[in-house]
């Protein structure tokens, strides 16, 4: 459950690091990738090596859908509609992946905002990236 | 038994030597029970945790989390046999404490972001794996007394 303080500071992280988006993205899924590299099998047709374009080009995708839905939290379902479809049909992820990666996001976010990334903004992350995971693996089944 | 690479075993020594292990724990359990409320339920006698600062700057805390990093000291200095080093704190932690082993992975898990803050750039992923794995270990012996 997500106050409406709460919306107003992820949206205000996520517009803060849009710039960056590239840069933040690319971060986590390395981190995700080092740390549990079952993720990896998901990503055997591009090179996800350290600064190669397929990963930051991905990386970017992710940090700017996550940006998008936070600029209107109560609408993710409707916003995230194609991703659903996607993910469901044909990139088949299995969902646990989604809570490394939103594991990493956060250690990417601590990373980069330092003591800016406190504990209530952390919270507050969790919660909109569980949320986020939720809806993504909506139409699995 | 574990079989710890040399990268891993200069890594784990390394990121505790850097931190302070009276900034880090207190900042790392303070978080837990900010982020993961229902944890909050091991620490009644705790006082005042109605708030993210009431539970930054509560003592009981502060103390409490420098007890934690002080305990995950004990497996630095053990890395070979933490199995055995937790043994008593896991049957502590089981059968006086019933705390659910599910926590010991959340407490763990701000334990990695709140490092993750102190270091920055240099908390990169490969140092970041080998300071999950540390931890994944310690999770586990702590859970292993549970019958």
């Amino acid at each position: 459950m997500l106050s409406n303080k709460e919306k107003m500071l992820i949206a205000e992280i996520w517009e803060s690091l849009t710039p960056v988006a590239e840069e933040i993205g690319a971060d986590a899924l390395l981190r995700m990738f080092a740390c549990f590299p079952g993720s990896k099998t998901y990503f055997s047709h591009l090179d996800i090596s350290r600064g190669s374009p397929h990963l930051l080009s991905h990386g970017k995708k992710i940090v700017l859908a996550l940006a998008e839905g936070s600029k209107d939290i109560s609408q993710l379902t409707v916003t995230l509609a194609p991703l659903q479809i996607m993910h469901a049909y044909q990139l088949r992820i299995d969902p646990i992946n989604f809570k490394l990666l939103s594991h990493c996001l956060l250690v990417a976010l601590s990373c980069h905002m330092r003591d800016d990334f406190t504990a209530v903004a952390h919270a507050a992350m969790d919660k909109y990236l569980s949320a986020f995971a939720a809806v993504l693996a909506e139409k699995y089944r | 038994m574990v079989e710890w690479t040399d990268f891993e075993r200069d890594t784990i020594k390394d990121i505790f030597s850097r931190i302070k292990y009276d900034v880090v724990g207190p900042a790392a359990f303070a978080r837990c029970l900010v982020v993961y409320p229902w944890t909050q339920r091991y620490f009644g006698g705790f006082g005042n945790l109605d708030n993210a600062a009431a539970i930054k700057g509560n003592p009981m805390v502060s103390k409490h989390g420098t007890t934690i990093i002080q305990g995950l000291d004990r497996a630095v200095k053990n890395m070979d046999d933490i199995e055995n080093t937790y043994t008593e704190l896991s049957v502590l932690h089981s059968e006086k404490l019933h705390v659910d082993p599910d926590n010991f992975k959340l407490l763990a898990d701000c334990l990695t972001i709140v490092v993750a803050a102190q270091l920055g750039k240099e908390f990169t992923g490969e140092v970041q794996a080998a300071f999950q794995k540390f931890l994944a270990v310690v999770v586990s012996a702590l859970g292993r007394q549970y019958h």
